[in-house]
Protein backbone atom coordinates (compact mmCIF):
# COMPACT_ATOMS: atom_id res chain seq x y z
CA UNK A 1 0.00 0.00 0.00
CA UNK A 2 0.96 3.87 -0.83
CA UNK A 3 2.06 5.63 1.74
CA UNK A 4 -0.59 8.80 0.49
CA UNK A 5 -3.75 6.25 0.68
CA UNK A 6 -2.51 5.37 4.37
CA UNK A 7 -2.68 8.80 5.44
CA UNK A 8 -4.36 8.63 8.88
CA UNK A 9 -6.39 11.13 10.21
CA UNK A 10 -8.73 12.14 13.09
CA UNK A 11 -12.64 11.76 12.52
CA UNK A 12 -14.19 11.85 16.27
CA UNK A 13 -13.10 13.12 19.66
CA UNK A 14 -14.39 12.40 23.38
CA UNK A 15 -13.30 13.53 26.51
CA UNK A 16 -14.59 13.03 29.77
CA UNK A 17 -12.36 15.54 32.02
CA UNK A 18 -11.64 17.38 35.74
CA UNK A 19 -13.26 20.37 33.43
CA UNK A 20 -16.15 18.74 31.49
CA UNK A 21 -18.08 15.52 30.90
CA UNK A 22 -17.48 15.73 27.14
CA UNK A 23 -14.95 17.52 24.98
CA UNK A 24 -17.01 20.28 23.85
CA UNK A 25 -17.42 21.29 28.12
CA UNK A 26 -14.29 20.91 28.29
CA UNK A 27 -12.63 23.06 25.47
CA UNK A 28 -14.94 25.42 26.60
CA UNK A 29 -13.85 25.48 30.06
CA UNK A 30 -10.01 25.25 28.82
CA UNK A 31 -10.17 28.55 26.69
CA UNK A 32 -12.34 30.39 29.59
CA UNK A 33 -9.18 29.47 31.67
CA UNK A 34 -10.57 27.39 34.45
CA UNK A 35 -8.80 25.26 36.98
CA UNK A 36 -10.19 21.58 37.80
CA UNK A 37 -8.42 21.40 41.08
CA UNK A 38 -10.54 20.91 44.00
CA UNK A 39 -9.74 20.08 47.49
CA UNK A 40 -10.08 16.33 48.72
CA UNK A 41 -13.15 16.00 50.76
CA UNK A 42 -13.49 13.26 53.34
CA UNK A 43 -12.14 11.50 56.14
CA UNK A 44 -9.60 9.31 54.65
CA UNK A 45 -7.69 12.29 52.56
CA UNK A 46 -7.85 14.85 56.20
CA UNK A 47 -4.23 13.39 57.07
CA UNK A 48 -2.23 13.21 54.04
CA UNK A 49 0.63 15.42 52.79
CA UNK A 50 -1.91 16.45 49.70
CA UNK A 51 -5.13 16.65 49.52
CA UNK A 52 -6.14 18.57 46.26
CA UNK A 53 -6.69 16.77 42.95
CA UNK A 54 -8.73 17.54 39.35
CA UNK A 55 -10.96 15.24 40.21
CA UNK A 56 -13.50 14.12 37.25
CA UNK A 57 -16.23 16.95 36.51
CA UNK A 58 -18.94 14.46 35.83
CA UNK A 59 -19.14 11.38 37.69
CA UNK A 60 -18.70 8.31 35.30
CA UNK A 61 -21.01 6.85 38.00
CA UNK A 62 -23.86 9.09 37.09
CA UNK A 63 -23.67 8.10 33.39
CA UNK A 64 -23.15 4.65 32.90
CA UNK A 65 -26.07 2.48 34.05
CA UNK A 66 -24.93 1.04 37.63
CA UNK A 67 -25.20 -2.78 36.44
CA UNK A 68 -22.18 -1.97 33.96
CA UNK A 69 -20.49 0.87 36.05
CA UNK A 70 -19.74 -2.02 38.71
CA UNK A 71 -18.23 -4.52 36.70
CA UNK A 72 -15.84 -1.47 35.57
CA UNK A 73 -13.25 -0.32 36.99
CA UNK A 74 -13.50 4.25 36.51
CA UNK A 75 -10.09 4.00 34.64
CA UNK A 76 -12.36 1.79 32.24
CA UNK A 77 -15.90 3.56 33.10
CA UNK A 78 -13.99 7.21 32.20
CA UNK A 79 -12.77 5.39 28.76
CA UNK A 80 -16.06 4.00 27.92
CA UNK A 81 -17.67 7.38 27.93
CA UNK A 82 -15.16 9.10 25.83
CA UNK A 83 -14.98 6.30 23.30
CA UNK A 84 -18.54 6.68 22.89
CA UNK A 85 -18.74 9.97 22.57
CA UNK A 86 -15.73 9.73 20.08
CA UNK A 87 -17.39 6.55 17.82
CA UNK A 88 -20.85 8.75 18.15
CA UNK A 89 -18.53 12.03 16.97
CA UNK A 90 -17.00 9.97 13.90
CA UNK A 91 -21.02 9.39 12.43
CA UNK A 92 -20.88 5.53 13.83
CA UNK A 93 -24.59 4.84 14.65
CA UNK A 94 -23.63 0.94 15.02
CA UNK A 95 -20.70 -1.09 16.77
CA UNK A 96 -18.78 -2.83 13.77
CA UNK A 97 -20.45 -5.56 11.84
CA UNK A 98 -24.47 -3.98 12.40
CA UNK A 99 -23.90 -2.20 9.48
CA UNK A 100 -21.62 -1.35 6.74
CA UNK A 101 -19.69 1.65 7.94
CA UNK A 102 -16.11 -0.82 9.16
CA UNK A 103 -15.80 -4.29 9.32
CA UNK A 104 -14.86 -6.29 12.89
CA UNK A 105 -11.59 -7.32 11.52
CA UNK A 106 -10.55 -3.72 10.14
CA UNK A 107 -11.25 -1.86 13.68
CA UNK A 108 -9.11 -1.82 16.53
CA UNK A 109 -8.77 0.01 19.74
CA UNK A 110 -5.77 1.04 21.49
CA UNK A 111 -6.21 2.66 24.81
CA UNK A 112 -3.73 3.31 27.42
CA UNK A 113 -3.37 3.93 31.09
CA UNK A 114 -0.73 4.88 33.81
CA UNK A 115 -1.69 2.50 36.79
CA UNK A 116 -4.59 0.49 35.57
CA UNK A 117 -7.42 -0.42 38.06
CA UNK A 118 -5.07 0.59 40.94
CA UNK A 119 -8.31 1.59 42.90
CA UNK A 120 -10.11 -1.50 42.79
CA UNK A 121 -7.18 -3.54 43.25
CA UNK A 122 -6.65 -1.52 46.54
CA UNK A 123 -10.49 -1.62 47.59
CA UNK A 124 -10.90 -5.25 47.21
CA UNK A 125 -8.08 -5.83 49.67
CA UNK A 126 -10.42 -3.72 51.84
CA UNK A 127 -12.78 -5.96 51.04
CA UNK A 128 -10.48 -8.85 51.84
CA UNK A 129 -9.38 -7.74 54.92
CA UNK A 130 -12.77 -6.26 56.46
CA UNK A 131 -15.51 -8.59 55.28
CA UNK A 132 -13.69 -11.59 54.08
CA UNK A 133 -12.64 -13.64 50.99
CA UNK A 134 -16.55 -14.63 50.03
CA UNK A 135 -16.84 -10.96 49.62
CA UNK A 136 -13.91 -10.30 46.90
CA UNK A 137 -15.72 -8.93 43.60
CA UNK A 138 -15.54 -11.65 41.35
CA UNK A 139 -15.29 -8.87 38.74
CA UNK A 140 -11.57 -8.16 40.12
CA UNK A 141 -9.23 -9.38 38.08
CA UNK A 142 -11.15 -8.29 34.52
CA UNK A 143 -11.39 -4.56 36.27
CA UNK A 144 -7.76 -4.22 37.67
CA UNK A 145 -5.99 -5.76 34.50
CA UNK A 146 -4.56 -2.30 32.75
CA UNK A 147 -6.19 -3.66 29.56
CA UNK A 148 -9.45 -3.33 30.59
CA UNK A 149 -10.25 -0.11 29.16
CA UNK A 150 -9.23 -1.26 25.72
CA UNK A 151 -11.04 -4.33 25.93
CA UNK A 152 -14.21 -2.98 27.23
CA UNK A 153 -14.04 -0.38 24.61
CA UNK A 154 -13.11 -2.95 21.95
CA UNK A 155 -16.02 -4.91 23.21
CA UNK A 156 -18.27 -1.98 22.93
CA UNK A 157 -17.64 -1.50 18.89
CA UNK A 158 -16.60 -5.23 18.52
CA UNK A 159 -13.14 -4.66 17.66
CA UNK A 160 -11.52 -7.41 15.90
CA UNK A 161 -8.04 -6.51 14.37
CA UNK A 162 -6.24 -5.96 18.30
CA UNK A 163 -6.79 -4.20 21.50
CA UNK A 164 -3.92 -3.16 22.77
CA UNK A 165 -2.65 -1.40 25.73
CA UNK A 166 0.90 0.39 26.01
CA UNK A 167 1.99 0.93 29.05
CA UNK A 168 4.59 3.95 29.67
CA UNK A 169 3.48 5.53 32.46
CA UNK A 170 2.46 8.95 31.73
CA UNK A 171 3.25 8.82 28.56
CA UNK A 172 0.83 5.75 27.95
CA UNK A 173 -1.56 7.71 26.48
CA UNK A 174 0.48 9.23 24.11
CA UNK A 175 2.23 5.74 23.26
CA UNK A 176 -1.52 4.64 22.28
CA UNK A 177 -2.03 6.96 19.79
CA UNK A 178 1.27 6.57 17.87
CA UNK A 179 0.81 2.71 18.17
CA UNK A 180 -3.04 3.32 16.55
CA UNK A 181 -1.45 5.48 14.09
CA UNK A 182 0.91 2.36 13.07
CA UNK A 183 -1.51 0.01 12.70
CA UNK A 184 -3.36 1.87 10.32
CA UNK A 185 -0.23 2.84 8.70
CA UNK A 186 0.75 -1.00 8.37
CA UNK A 187 -2.38 -1.79 6.74
CA UNK A 188 -3.36 -4.32 9.95
CA UNK A 189 -6.68 -2.04 10.52
CA UNK A 190 -8.88 0.85 8.85
CA UNK A 191 -10.24 2.64 11.69
CA UNK A 192 -8.68 2.53 15.94
CA UNK A 193 -10.32 3.88 18.52
CA UNK A 194 -7.01 5.13 20.39
CA UNK A 195 -6.46 7.21 23.36
CA UNK A 196 -5.76 7.26 27.40
CA UNK A 197 -7.40 7.45 30.96
CA UNK A 198 -6.34 7.15 34.27
CA UNK A 199 -8.37 7.53 37.62
CA UNK A 200 -5.86 7.04 40.71
CA UNK A 201 -6.98 9.62 42.97
CA UNK A 202 -6.60 7.42 46.30
CA UNK A 203 -5.03 8.33 49.41
CA UNK A 204 -2.25 5.53 48.50
CA UNK A 205 -1.15 6.94 44.88
CA UNK A 206 -1.42 10.26 46.17
CA UNK A 207 0.62 9.50 49.52
CA UNK A 208 3.36 7.81 46.99
CA UNK A 209 3.68 11.01 44.39
CA UNK A 210 3.74 12.80 47.60
CA UNK A 211 6.91 10.91 49.19
CA UNK A 212 8.54 11.34 45.91
CA UNK A 213 8.40 15.17 46.22
CA UNK A 214 6.64 15.21 42.95
CA UNK A 215 3.30 16.74 43.57
CA UNK A 216 1.94 19.80 44.32
CA UNK A 217 1.89 20.63 48.41
CA UNK A 218 -0.63 23.79 47.82
CA UNK A 219 -3.52 22.41 49.86
CA UNK A 220 -4.43 25.70 50.53
CA UNK A 221 -4.93 27.39 46.75
CA UNK A 222 -6.36 24.73 44.86
CA UNK A 223 -6.46 26.59 41.95
CA UNK A 224 -3.41 27.87 42.00
CA UNK A 225 -1.63 24.94 42.56
CA UNK A 226 -0.70 23.61 38.92
CA UNK A 227 1.56 26.16 37.37
CA UNK A 228 3.62 24.74 34.73
CA UNK A 229 6.43 27.88 33.56
CA UNK A 230 5.90 29.67 36.83
CA UNK A 231 8.76 30.66 39.12
CA UNK A 232 6.82 29.18 42.29
CA UNK A 233 5.68 25.62 40.85
CA UNK A 234 6.05 23.03 42.95
CA UNK A 235 5.21 19.72 41.73
CA UNK A 236 2.21 18.53 39.58
CA UNK A 237 -1.38 17.74 40.73
CA UNK A 238 -2.98 14.54 40.07
CA UNK A 239 -5.96 14.74 37.46
CA UNK A 240 -8.64 11.57 36.73
CA UNK A 241 -10.34 10.89 33.33
CA UNK A 242 -9.81 10.42 29.82
CA UNK A 243 -9.22 11.23 26.59
CA UNK A 244 -10.14 9.63 23.05
CA UNK A 245 -9.58 9.95 19.06
CA UNK A 246 -11.16 7.52 16.51
CA UNK A 247 -8.18 7.33 13.74
CA UNK A 248 -9.13 5.94 10.40
CA UNK A 249 -6.89 5.90 6.85
CA UNK A 250 -7.72 8.88 5.34
CA UNK A 251 -8.91 6.62 2.38
CA UNK A 252 -11.65 5.05 4.67
CA UNK A 253 -12.82 8.17 6.08
CA UNK A 254 -13.14 9.92 1.95
CA UNK A 255 -15.12 6.56 1.44
CA UNK A 256 -17.84 6.88 4.35
CA UNK A 257 -17.54 10.66 3.78
CA UNK A 258 -16.22 11.45 7.19
CA UNK A 259 -16.08 14.91 9.11
CA UNK A 260 -11.75 15.28 9.03
CA UNK A 261 -10.76 17.08 11.65
CA UNK A 262 -7.19 17.19 10.98
CA UNK A 263 -3.85 14.74 10.08
CA UNK A 264 -1.85 12.95 12.51
CA UNK A 265 1.16 12.50 10.92
CA UNK A 266 2.95 10.20 13.18
CA UNK A 267 5.23 10.01 16.13
CA UNK A 268 9.00 10.28 17.32
CA UNK A 269 9.73 8.06 20.43
CA UNK A 270 12.86 7.55 22.64
CA UNK A 271 14.20 6.52 25.92
CA UNK A 272 16.24 8.90 28.26
CA UNK A 273 17.95 6.09 30.20
CA UNK A 274 18.84 8.34 32.55
CA UNK A 275 17.04 7.63 35.99
CA UNK A 276 14.09 5.66 36.70
CA UNK A 277 11.65 9.16 37.48
CA UNK A 278 13.77 12.01 36.98
CA UNK A 279 13.88 13.86 33.97
CA UNK A 280 17.33 13.94 32.48
CA UNK A 281 18.24 17.71 32.90
CA UNK A 282 19.23 18.59 29.35
CA UNK A 283 16.30 17.50 27.72
CA UNK A 284 18.84 14.80 25.26
CA UNK A 285 15.79 12.25 25.07
CA UNK A 286 13.20 14.74 24.63
CA UNK A 287 15.14 16.42 21.44
CA UNK A 288 16.42 12.49 19.97
CA UNK A 289 12.11 12.10 20.03
CA UNK A 290 11.43 15.23 18.48
CA UNK A 291 14.45 14.74 15.77
CA UNK A 292 13.17 11.39 15.26
CA UNK A 293 9.49 12.88 14.35
CA UNK A 294 11.21 15.42 11.72
CA UNK A 295 12.95 12.93 9.70
CA UNK A 296 10.27 10.30 9.88
CA UNK A 297 7.38 12.63 8.32
CA UNK A 298 7.15 15.54 6.48
CA UNK A 299 6.70 17.85 9.03
CA UNK A 300 8.56 21.35 8.48
CA UNK A 301 9.33 23.02 11.40
CA UNK A 302 8.31 26.25 9.73
CA UNK A 303 4.53 25.12 9.91
CA UNK A 304 4.51 24.10 13.38
CA UNK A 305 2.16 26.84 15.49
CA UNK A 306 1.41 24.97 18.18
CA UNK A 307 2.60 23.02 21.12
CA UNK A 308 0.88 20.86 23.39
CA UNK A 309 3.65 20.79 25.82
CA UNK A 310 3.78 18.23 28.11
CA UNK A 311 4.75 20.19 30.99
CA UNK A 312 3.23 18.83 34.41
CA UNK A 313 4.18 22.05 36.44
CA UNK A 314 7.27 20.17 38.19
CA UNK A 315 10.57 22.76 38.13
CA UNK A 316 13.09 20.31 36.33
CA UNK A 317 10.56 18.84 33.60
CA UNK A 318 8.88 21.70 32.35
CA UNK A 319 12.55 23.35 31.62
CA UNK A 320 14.38 20.17 30.55
CA UNK A 321 11.28 19.95 27.58
CA UNK A 322 11.41 23.80 26.64
CA UNK A 323 15.82 22.96 26.66
CA UNK A 324 14.36 20.40 23.86
CA UNK A 325 12.44 22.20 21.85
CA UNK A 326 14.75 25.39 21.74
CA UNK A 327 17.66 22.65 20.55
CA UNK A 328 15.82 21.11 17.77
CA UNK A 329 13.34 23.44 16.40
CA UNK A 330 15.95 26.41 17.17
CA UNK A 331 14.30 30.21 15.51
CA UNK A 332 11.30 28.48 14.58
CA UNK A 333 10.35 27.81 18.12
CA UNK A 334 9.58 31.64 17.96
CA UNK A 335 6.69 31.35 16.04
CA UNK A 336 4.88 27.88 18.63
CA UNK A 337 2.06 28.92 20.74
CA UNK A 338 2.87 26.51 23.92
CA UNK A 339 -0.12 25.72 25.83
CA UNK A 340 0.12 24.02 29.33
CA UNK A 341 -3.08 22.77 29.59
CA UNK A 342 -2.21 21.03 32.51
CA UNK A 343 -2.30 23.85 34.26
CA UNK A 344 -6.26 23.78 34.67
CA UNK A 345 -6.56 19.55 33.91
CA UNK A 346 -4.16 18.51 36.38
CA UNK A 347 -1.94 15.33 35.27
CA UNK A 348 -3.83 12.39 34.28
CA UNK A 349 -1.14 10.48 34.23
CA UNK A 350 -1.53 7.85 31.43
CA UNK A 351 -4.99 9.80 30.26
CA UNK A 352 -2.93 12.72 29.80
CA UNK A 353 -1.93 11.81 25.79
CA UNK A 354 -5.56 11.13 24.95
CA UNK A 355 -7.06 14.09 26.64
CA UNK A 356 -4.08 16.38 24.82
CA UNK A 357 -4.50 14.42 21.88
CA UNK A 358 -8.69 15.51 21.60
CA UNK A 359 -7.15 19.17 22.73
CA UNK A 360 -4.62 19.47 19.99
CA UNK A 361 -7.34 18.32 17.86
CA UNK A 362 -9.59 21.29 18.87
CA UNK A 363 -6.73 23.43 18.67
CA UNK A 364 -6.08 23.05 15.03
CA UNK A 365 -9.60 22.19 14.19
CA UNK A 366 -10.98 25.93 15.31
CA UNK A 367 -7.53 27.29 14.92
CA UNK A 368 -7.00 28.34 19.33
CA UNK A 369 -4.54 28.00 20.83
CA UNK A 370 -5.84 27.55 24.75
CA UNK A 371 -4.43 29.27 27.52
CA UNK A 372 -2.06 28.49 30.64
CA UNK A 373 -3.16 29.94 33.70
CA UNK A 374 -1.17 30.46 37.03
CA UNK A 375 1.91 31.83 35.38
CA UNK A 376 2.00 34.99 37.46
CA UNK A 377 6.14 35.13 37.55
CA UNK A 378 7.41 33.27 34.27
CA UNK A 379 10.55 31.52 34.54
CA UNK A 380 13.73 32.64 33.15
CA UNK A 381 14.41 29.56 31.69
CA UNK A 382 11.76 29.12 29.71
CA UNK A 383 12.84 30.48 26.48
CA UNK A 384 9.12 29.97 24.76
CA UNK A 385 6.20 31.71 23.66
CA UNK A 386 3.76 31.02 26.23
CA UNK A 387 0.26 31.31 25.76
CA UNK A 388 -0.97 33.00 29.40
CA UNK A 389 -4.26 33.54 30.58
CA UNK A 390 -6.19 33.69 27.01
CA UNK A 391 -6.57 31.45 24.26
CA UNK A 392 -5.02 33.02 21.11
CA UNK A 393 -5.59 32.71 17.60
CA UNK A 394 -3.53 30.61 15.67
CA UNK A 395 -2.84 31.59 11.59
CA UNK A 396 -6.60 31.46 9.97
CA UNK A 397 -4.83 30.46 6.56
CA UNK A 398 -2.62 28.10 5.17
CA UNK A 399 -1.74 24.57 6.49
CA UNK A 400 -0.63 24.96 10.57
CA UNK A 401 0.73 21.93 12.11
CA UNK A 402 1.00 21.30 16.18
CA UNK A 403 3.05 18.55 18.41
CA UNK A 404 1.87 17.05 21.33
CA UNK A 405 4.28 15.99 24.11
CA UNK A 406 3.87 13.38 26.43
CA UNK A 407 6.69 11.91 28.60
CA UNK A 408 6.79 9.40 31.87
CA UNK A 409 8.16 7.91 34.85
CA UNK A 410 10.97 5.08 33.03
CA UNK A 411 12.41 7.96 30.65
CA UNK A 412 9.83 7.25 27.80
CA UNK A 413 9.41 10.07 24.87
CA UNK A 414 6.53 10.64 23.02
CA UNK A 415 5.87 13.12 20.31
CA UNK A 416 3.09 13.28 18.16
CA UNK A 417 2.16 15.33 15.32
CA UNK A 418 -0.91 16.58 13.44
CA UNK A 419 -1.80 18.80 10.66
CA UNK A 420 -4.49 20.75 9.55
CA UNK A 421 -6.41 19.31 6.46
CA UNK B 1 -37.83 -17.79 60.45
CA UNK B 2 -37.26 -19.50 57.32
CA UNK B 3 -38.43 -17.61 54.43
CA UNK B 4 -41.31 -18.55 52.08
CA UNK B 5 -40.72 -19.35 48.36
CA UNK B 6 -42.70 -16.25 47.78
CA UNK B 7 -40.38 -14.33 50.06
CA UNK B 8 -37.29 -16.15 48.77
CA UNK B 9 -38.48 -15.23 44.55
CA UNK B 10 -38.84 -11.36 45.56
CA UNK B 11 -35.03 -11.54 47.24
CA UNK B 12 -33.80 -12.91 44.08
CA UNK B 13 -35.18 -10.47 42.16
CA UNK B 14 -34.13 -7.60 44.00
CA UNK B 15 -30.51 -9.51 43.92
CA UNK B 16 -30.31 -9.85 40.35
CA UNK B 17 -32.11 -6.06 39.89
CA UNK B 18 -28.79 -4.88 42.04
CA UNK B 19 -26.70 -7.16 40.31
CA UNK B 20 -27.68 -7.03 36.06
CA UNK B 21 -30.37 -4.09 36.21
CA UNK B 22 -33.22 -6.55 34.91
CA UNK B 23 -36.22 -5.16 36.46
CA UNK B 24 -37.54 -7.05 39.20
CA UNK B 25 -41.16 -8.40 37.44
CA UNK B 26 -38.82 -9.89 35.10
CA UNK B 27 -37.37 -12.22 37.22
CA UNK B 28 -39.52 -15.28 37.23
CA UNK B 29 -38.97 -18.82 38.59
CA UNK B 30 -38.71 -20.06 35.13
CA UNK B 31 -35.84 -17.63 34.05
CA UNK B 32 -32.49 -19.23 33.18
CA UNK B 33 -29.53 -16.04 34.99
CA UNK B 34 -27.40 -16.93 31.72
CA UNK B 35 -30.28 -16.83 28.99
CA UNK B 36 -32.91 -14.28 29.83
CA UNK B 37 -31.14 -12.21 33.25
CA UNK B 38 -28.06 -11.35 31.92
CA UNK B 39 -26.53 -12.63 34.48
CA UNK B 40 -23.33 -14.84 32.95
CA UNK B 41 -20.51 -17.04 35.70
CA UNK B 42 -18.89 -13.78 37.25
CA UNK B 43 -22.19 -12.30 37.75
CA UNK B 44 -23.22 -15.28 38.95
CA UNK B 45 -20.72 -15.70 41.64
CA UNK B 46 -22.40 -12.43 43.14
CA UNK B 47 -25.90 -13.49 43.16
CA UNK B 48 -24.72 -16.58 45.00
CA UNK B 49 -22.78 -14.47 47.83
CA UNK B 50 -25.81 -12.15 47.86
CA UNK B 51 -28.39 -14.97 48.07
CA UNK B 52 -26.02 -16.42 50.94
CA UNK B 53 -26.15 -13.24 53.01
CA UNK B 54 -29.78 -12.52 52.82
CA UNK B 55 -30.82 -16.09 53.44
CA UNK B 56 -28.80 -17.24 55.55
CA UNK B 57 -27.48 -20.13 53.57
CA UNK B 58 -24.33 -21.47 52.37
CA UNK B 59 -23.84 -22.76 48.74
CA UNK B 60 -20.88 -24.52 48.09
CA UNK B 61 -19.16 -23.89 44.91
CA UNK B 62 -19.80 -27.35 43.13
CA UNK B 63 -23.68 -26.77 43.41
CA UNK B 64 -23.75 -23.45 41.64
CA UNK B 65 -23.83 -24.69 38.21
CA UNK B 66 -27.15 -26.71 39.07
CA UNK B 67 -28.51 -23.70 39.61
CA UNK B 68 -29.72 -22.97 36.36
CA UNK B 69 -32.75 -20.91 36.79
CA UNK B 70 -34.39 -19.24 39.46
CA UNK B 71 -36.81 -21.54 40.36
CA UNK B 72 -33.69 -23.82 41.00
CA UNK B 73 -32.42 -21.61 43.16
CA UNK B 74 -35.50 -20.83 45.16
CA UNK B 75 -35.70 -24.26 45.62
CA UNK B 76 -32.51 -24.85 46.88
CA UNK B 77 -32.69 -22.27 49.25
CA UNK B 78 -36.04 -22.67 50.63
CA UNK B 79 -34.65 -26.49 51.24
CA UNK B 80 -31.01 -25.72 52.79
CA UNK B 81 -32.04 -22.09 54.80
CA UNK B 82 -31.66 -22.67 58.65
Amino acid sequence: MSSTNRTVVVTGIGATTPLGGDSATTWEALLAGRSGVKPLEGERFADLPVRIAASAAVDPGDVLPRPLARKLDRSAQFALIAAREAWADAGYTAMAGEDSSIAPERLGTVIASGIGGVTTLLDQYDVLKEKGVRRVSPHTVPMLMPNSPSANVGLEVNAQAGVHTPVSACASGAEAIGYAVEMIRSGRADVVVAGGTEAAIHPLPITAFANMMAMSKNNEEPEKASRPYDKARDGFVLGEGAGVVILESAEHAARRGARVYCEVLGQGLSADSHHIAQPEPTGRGIAAALQSLLDSTDLKPSEVVHLNAHATSTPQGDAAEIKALRKVLGDDLDHVAVSATKSMTGHLLGGAGGIETVMTVLALHTRTAPPTINVDDLDEDIDADIVRDVPRALPAEGPIAAINNSFGFGGHNVVLALRSV
Amino acid sequence: MAATQEEILKGLADIVNEIAGIPVEDVKLDKSFTDDLDVDSLSMVEVVVAAEEAFDVKIPDEDVKNLKTVGDAAEYILKHQD
